[in-house]
């Protein structure tokens, strides 16, 4: 124990490594982080930061490469075993047991005990009140986990990893959803944690976070660690051009197109609890990008104008005709195509034949008295694949096989075969890697070029600014900005992005103050 | 308002609260429509209740059917099913009667241990199999109702055990009561009380429905999902196994035939009970009253007169509409959960209410 405690350095990685199958996560992944500081982590999507993440975690168990926690080496098999250790994790994405009030999500597996071993109920609201006020939020927690809006799971997720009292704290995105006070609660506690001796590792693609809140800050890409510095030591622009090791403005190829008639007009959308009052429209030629945090609406907004989600007002038009609710076979009619974000779970059949999903919509159109045969299938695949330069020796070849790119450009071929004239496409190169990004970039600008109307959903800035000719910003189910490409920077849609109604009031407040006091 | 007490219930004072979640608690449901049951019935045929017998009857015959329905509740609440039971209380109930052969002199309190230790051995078969062959409970615990069956026809044949192999005060058992309580209906209570206080104050209990409302949040949580897992198959089983001993002391009459079907008439009992099938939803009060619901409306429908085919198509609208009924409300309150972000969008100075000083 005396040891352990004397170690200066809590978490130690070197040369770390691991395959899923034939497909390489984590190349070689190093990182050191000394007690009592704030350790960030940079690099792109697929640079393999959440695969380190979940290595110390004990999710998954490394190939080969040094792991040392507390100066000793460790190998957690289990996420049992991590948090035992002191390891608290935030993951990406909020995992909650729905069914559950927001207290046991909290306190699952150590909930405070009274006598006779028998759980403390009241103890365990009391002590979940502390932490939701020591976070600024108020969370009731006797309510279900189930509904909680993106930002207030993420904020439990949060008092969970607080309350675990862990001598390493992981925060992977953890401010992705939430509003600028929630994310400034936050701060204020890691500072405290961090003056209490212990270490943290912060990952975020906002870089004025990273450099607000980080003492270190390493970089990774491609699967490999590529440097660590002094957040004081360094600049945003150093470590872009690192993380990407090229320019940025060759990745987004966008070319200016005509543009042309009105295609898709979404008047007044409102979905309770979801978004409210969306309008705007897409025309012909044009990529319009939706960008705002995760959990602002985006999505949901996507998917009820395709009419998977269903809307309680508001209208939807496309080249004019309205678009019935709730309806997506009524939707590819009139000319929509919808490339959802989870495309392994929504948008392909993974383990089906390219050809297969290819000709998966247009089935009917291929039918000859009602039997498909390989043949028709193929044939209607061929040119489309062909063109997208789909890398698949054969049509035949299993969709589950494939790259992320790979299936990305198949989930597309699909809808392309329908000629549609609306492509709404959600976060089209999340895990995707770079060579490939560009590829679908190059691809949605040539299809916007032959009169396309793009919707491009995006969470990475640069791609919306670089892809989008207009820029909705969406926040708390409202669009909260339209930006042209030229007035489009990443402040401003920062800033309309996390324009919360909490955020709004208490600046509100504060210049009220400021009158009265002037 | 019915919106406060989902999204802010701590805002209510405690017995508003309480009182709130109970009315609104399938149990409440279940129980009153059994009420209802019985008083319709008693009025047309007043032995229903109000005779020696049917008063007996009311009470014993659901007793079999609540301990498994006990045990299928907590598989459930994992988000597993367990359809080996029958198999097992038959294979159980059997075994009582060769352990009184081989030693009549056995005390009944040895033999329950016994039938609890052998049920439980063969639950515990289940859960391996389910926890590490990662193969979904009900493709398994199919294969067990077979394999269990098999091994019990194999081992008995045409023959069958009866009353008289048993001691005089094994058999008494079926028929005592306790202040004209039954004492099979106590014992079924007795587990009912046990697991219920189990699942709603113990780590673990509360455990088993975090598996099955997320498994795989569960593991990255850290929560022991296979030893979960592993525990309520094995409790299921052992009280498969209790429920054989008590099958043995009621009927005294094994044969091969016994427990068959039982495992359907389980599940359906927690499903109308308002144990979710998903998993992570439901108590086991409402898997017993849901038990006592079934068997007594199947008593019930013939002495208002309705055939024998009616009867079974009533029970099975009654599961239909259990589970219909569970996603309607499902939804309803998601929706309604959903919804309540935009009330606390509107008053952010509730929302930072808890901000201190």
């Amino acid at each position: 124990m005396q040891d352990r405690a004397a170690s200066a350095v809590v978490l130690e990685l070197r040369d770390v490594a691991k395959s899923f199958g034939s497909v390489v996560a984590l190349r070689s992944g190093s990182l050191t982080v000394e007690r009592g500081s704030i350790h960030a982590v940079v690099g792109e999507n697929g640079a393999g930061k959440s695969t380190l993440v979940k290595i110390v975690a004990g999710v998954h168990r490394r190939d080969e490469g040094v792991f040392r926690f507390l100066g000793e080496d460790v190998d957690f098999a289990t996420t049992a075993a991590s948090k035992a250790a002191g390891i608290a994790v935030i993951y990406q994405e909020p995992t909650l047991f729905p069914d559950l009030s927001v207290a046991e999500n909290i306190f699952m597996g150590r909930q405070p005990r009274g006598r006779g071993r028998r759980i403390d109920y009241g103890r365990m609201y009391d002590e979940s009140d502390r932490l939701f006020a020591r976070l600024g939020v108020h969370i009731d927690p006797r309510r279900p986990a189930r509904g909680l809006s993106i930002a207030d799971q993420q904020v439990i997720e949060i008092a969970k990893a607080i309350s675990l009292d862990a001598t390493l704290l992981i925060m992977d995105e953890p401010t992705a959803a939430l509003s600028g006070v929630e994310v400034e609660r936050l701060f204020a506690i890691a500072r405290s944690l961090r003056d209490e001796g212990r270490g943290l590792v912060f990952i975020s693609h906002r870089f004025d976070e990273v450099f607000a809140l980080c003492d270190h800050i390493t970089v990774m890409r491609d699967g490999s660690y590529v440097s660590t510095d002094r957040t004081t030591d360094t600049d945003v622009d150093a470590i872009v051009s690192r993380m990407v090791g090229r320019e940025v403005a060759e990745l987004f190829p966008k070319t200016p197109a005509e543009v042309g008639d009105v295609v898709l007009e979404v008047d007044g959308l409102t979905s309770a609890g979801v978004f409210h009052d969306v309008s705007f429209e897409v025309r012909a030629g044009e990529i319009v990008g939706l960008a705002g945090l995760v959990g602002a609406g985006r999505s949901e907004i996507a998917r009820a104008v395709f009419g998977v989600d269903r809307y309680d007002d508001g209208a939807v038009r496309l080249l004019g005709r309205k678009v019935p609710a709730h309806n997506p076979r009524a939707a590819i009619r009139a000319g929509m195509a919808f490339v959802p974000e989870d495309r392994r779970r929504q948008g392909l059949v993974i383990e089906e034949s390219v050809a297969r999903n290819v000709g998966s919509v247009i089935r009917r159109g291929l039918a000859r008295a009602g039997v498909l045969t390989s043949a028709a299938e193929n044939r209607a695949a061929g040119p489309w694949a062909g063109r997208l330069e789909v890398k698949t020796s054969a049509l035949d070849m299993r969709a589950s096989t494939m790259s992320g790119g790979n299936q990305q450009k198949v989930v597309i071929a699909k809808w392309l075969a329908t000629e549609p004239r609306l492509l709404i496409i959600d976060e089209p190169t999340r895990g995707i890697d770079i060579g490939t990004k560009a590829e679908v970039h190059r691809l949605l600008s040539e299809l916007a070029g032959q009169g396309m109307a793009i919707l491009m959903i995006s969470s990475e800035l640069p791609e919306v600014l670089g892809m989008a000719d207009r820029v909705l910003v969406v926040c708390e189910g409202r669009i909260t900005a339209e930006l042209d490409r030229a007035a489009a920077t990443p402040e401003r849609v920062m800033r309309a992005a996390t324009r919360t109604s909490a955020h709004a009031t208490a600046a509100a407040a504060d210049e009220q103050k400021s009158e009265v006091t002037a | 308002m019915s919106d406060t007490l989902l999204v802010e219930p701590s805002a209510q004072p405690a017995a508003a609260r309480v009182l709130g979640t109970l009315l609104r608690s399938r149990e409440i449901a279940i129980g009153a429509v059994l009420v209802l049951l019985v008083v319709l019935t008693t009025l047309k045929s007043s032995g229903f209740v109000f005779s020696s017998d049917g008063w007996r009857n009311l009470l014993v015959s659901p007793a079999l059917l609540l301990i498994l329905a006990v045990g299928q509740a907590v598989v459930i609440i994992t988000r597993n099913v367990d359809l080996s039971v029958g198999s097992t209380l038959g294979l159980t109930a059997y075994l009582t009667g060769k352990v009184f052969i081989a030693s009549p002199g056995m005390p009944v309190v040895a033999v329950f241990v016994i039938g609890l230790a052998f049920g439980g051995l063969l639950g515990l078969v289940n859960g391996l199999l389910v926890a590490y062959g990662r193969v979904p409970a009900m493709v398994i615990t199919l294969g067990t109702l077979y394999i269990y069956r098999g091994v019990f026809l194999s081992w008995a044949g045409s023959d069958r055990v009866n009353a008289d192999d048993f001691p005089q005060g094994f058999n008494d058992l079926g028929t005592a009561s306790v202040l004209s309580v039954p004492v099979v209906m106590l014992i079924a209570l007795a587990v009912m009380a046990v697991v219920g206080y189990y699942l709603r104050t113990a780590r673990g209990g509360r455990e088993l429905y975090a598996t099955g409302s997320d498994p795989d949040a569960a593991t990255l949580y850290g929560l022991p999902v296979i030893r979960r897992v592993l525990v309520a198959f094995v409790l299921s089983g052992a009280l498969a196994g209790v429920a054989g001993v008590v099958y043995a002391a009621r009927y005294g009459t094994v044969s091969s035939g016994a427990g068959s079907g039982l495992e359907l008439q389980a599940v359906g009992a927690a499903v109308i009970g308002g144990v979710a099938i998903a998993g992570g939803v439901g108590t086991v009060w409402g898997a017993a009253l849901g038990a006592v619901l079934l068997i007594t409306i199947n008593r019930a429908l013939p002495m208002v007169g309705i055939s024998d085919f009616w009867q079974r198509a009533v029970v099975g609208a009654l599961i239909i509409a259990a589970i219909v009924l569970d996603r309607v409300l499902a939804a309803r309150q998601e929706r309604q959960l959903v919804a309540a972000r935009d009330l606390a969008r509107r008053e952010p100075d509730r929302r930072k209410a808890g901000t201190p000083a």
